[in-house]
């Protein structure tokens, strides 16, 4: 990998800086997308698309090594979105980091479209692992990391999760093991937006205090305002957080963020929009993010 | 068929420290099971290529497919009853969904863990992994075939079950047989009835051939070790050179190796009776391996009476009609 790299860190030593007004643009037209996704599919998971859209623009215009000529590169950073509900987001970046036609977008959940409901690596060579089950993403996240140190290799390897979705044992079974196993290359960044499908978080199974469950773990932690570019590109540079230990960034995010309807309502985690409130959201975020 | 019963793990853990004396992209990924396994010699060879997740099954499965994704070959194993029924979902998901090159072994299937009782009693597992698509699912009858098997999966590129037991059997191979993914092994042939079996009941399905031969019974048998995916031409060449088949399993009757030898049975251009042993859709009761097996009469005698019955019961069908 050379000259395709991205990233707050590309090499030691070598730094690239973030414009964080493309960042922004990104991150709004990754919201619209994946609302009018949602929309046309008549299926989708909204909340979740929009809560997560700063962290994903993030990942993929100022974090991930990727080699946009070979997306098998062995050398790799790899990304897994565990909360594999949020395609619209998802694939919404992916178009916006040129890695599949926008106009593919339109297909969304349409007969025999590549673009599922949930990721299929065999169908979009960009997505490095199937999730949709909850709960999946940070033991093939610990696989990943472990597989790099064993080669003494320097790619990394990232993990989004929702917040519910640690409601999953199996992500604690992880989290032991990433910390036994000191895989300071792995990186857990959890949507921390307090909605789950039925209720908010606190009222279903408490999540809080939620950085402290991850100390306590073994992990090395920074809490931040998800939507915040200062402190996503402050976390993502200062990685890993300290030597020997996995790190996760806590990132408090709003469910709906960006549309003043949907936001911290718990409907809209898989509601769709009517065509007025798709309207209504379009060009509320058109005029946030000037696109 | 050889005269000594060796455990087949013994050859599944000494082919794999070979292995990976030849190939470093291979790993072993235990959940504390480092005696169960056999797999002290792989972490006394290659401590850095033997992960211990602990007593934790999704993860491990998880792990598993997270290190493939890497480039490594991982050899996930675990007792089958925990390994298949905790980690379903990410044996679906992560494994044969993705389809990642992940070599999943079940160790002390079926009856094995005997005396301990239904937890601990793997009767289901072929039934889940089959349904699963894309999954390669294998029951190697002996320490011949398990060496054999090994190296193919290994070679193999995608996800694999590999169901092992921890029951001794004598070797009913030479050691020039070559086991082939999705080929079956017919072991003996005959006219009256077949018998198609794997793991450790294919040395007694072969004791019931000869005890049948006695009584003038022509009898095929068929070692099935690859159940997923299921050579179906072998199974409609049954149907077609015999008047009946019974098969034999350390498994539920219910869509293990009976299922899926009947689904193709009934698309044969003339179907055959059959008959499916296996353990009835019942816990079974405590007792030795050995014991269990000839409570629900998976030893030679039952595997001879069922035939012998299937052999009466279609002499009249064959009979030209007038």
């Amino acid at each position: 990998m050379s000259s395709s790299e991205i990233g707050v860190e590309t090499e030691p030593g070598r730094r690239t800086v973030p414009d964080i007004a493309e960042l922004r643009r990104h991150a709004g037209w990754i919201r619209m997308q994946s609302l009018r996704m949602v929309h046309k599919a008549g299926l989708g998971h909204p909340g979740g698309d929009l809560s997560s859209a700063d962290i994903l623009a993030t990942l993929y215009f100022a974090v991930l090594r990727l080699n946009l000529a070979n997306p098998r590169d062995p050398l790799r950073d790899r990304f897994i979105m565990s909360k594999g509900h949020c395609t619209g987001a998802l694939y919404s970046t992916l178009a916006a980091r040129g890695l599949m036609p926008a106009s593919e977008l339109e297909t969304y959940m349409q007969p025999l479209s590549r673009l599922n409901g949930h990721p299929d690596r065999n169908k979009i060579e960009w997505v490095e692992a199937n999730t949709g089950p909850l709960g999946h993403g940070l033991p093939i996240g610990v696989g990943c990391a472990l597989a790099a140190q064993m080669d003494g290799a320097r790619w990394r390897t990232f993990v989004l999760t929702g917040d519910g979705e640690l409601q999953e044992g199996s992500n604690w079974e992880a989290a032991m093991a990433a910390a036994q196993f000191g895989l300071e290359g792995l990186t857990v960044i959890v949507d921390r937006n307090r909605i789950q499908q039925g209720d908010f978080t606190e009222n279903t199974i408490r999540m809080d205090p939620l950085a402290d469950r991850w100390r306590a773990f073994g992990w090395a932690v920074r809490e931040i305002d998800g939507h915040s570019w200062e402190e996503l590109l402050s976390a993502f540079s200062a990685l890993p957080f300290q030597a020997g230990r996995p790190s996760c960034i806590v990132a408090n995010t709003v469910k709906g963020k960006g549309v003043s309807e949907i936001e911290n309502r718990p409907e809209w985690h898989h509601r769709i929009p009517t065509d007025a409130e798709l309207q209504r959201a379009l060009e509320e975020l058109e005029k946030t993010y000037g696109l | 068929m050889g005269s000594e019963a060796k455990d087949c793990r013994e050859a599944f853990s000494t082919t794999l420290v070979e292995m990976a004396g030849q190939d470093e992209r291979i790993v072993a990924v235990v959940n504390d099971s480092v005696n169960s396994t056999r797999l002290k010699s792989f972490r006394a060879n290659y401590p850095r290529r033997f992960v211990n997740v602990g007593i934790a099954e999704q993860n491990m499965v998880g792990v598993g497919a997270g290190l493939a994704n890497g480039g490594k070959v991982p050899f996930v194993c675990g007792a089958s009853c925990f390994l298949t029924a905790r980690a379903l979902e990410q044996i679906k998901v992560d494994m044969a969904y993705s389809f990642r090159n992940l070599k999943l072994c079940g160790m002390s299937s079926g009856l094995a863990y005997g005396e301990l009782g239904p937890t601990h009693h793997s009767i289901e597992d072929l039934a889940w992994t089959r349904a699963i698509a894309g999954l390669t699912v294998i029951v190697p009858s002996d320490s011949v075939e398990t060496r054999q098997a090994m190296r193919a999966i290994a070679e193999y590129e995608g996800p694999v079950f590999l169901r092992l037991s921890r029951m001794p059997v004598p070797d009913v191979h030479r050691d020039a047989y070559r086991f082939e993914i999705g080929k079956a092994d017919v072991l003996r042939d005959g006219e009256d009835v077949a018998i198609i079996a794997n793991g450790v009941m294919v040395c007694r399905a072969l004791r019931a051939a000869a005890m049948l031969d006695t009584k003038g019974i022509s009898v095929r048998v068929v070692n099935m070790a690859t159940i997923q995916p299921l050579d179906r031409e072998a199974v409609l060449e049954c149907a077609a050179k015999t008047r009946g088949i019974v098969t034999v399993e350390e498994h539920s009757v219910r869509g293990g190796l009976g299922g899926a030898v009947a689904e193709v049975v009934v698309t044969a251009p003339h179907p055959v009776p059959m008959r499916i042993l296996g353990i009835p859709g019942v816990f079974a009761p405590t007792g030795s391996p050995e014991f269990l097996l000839d409570y629900f009469g998976l030893n030679a005698a039952g595997i001879c009476e069922a035939a012998e019955k299937l052999a009466a019961a279609t002499v009249a069908e064959r009979q030209p009609r007038i």
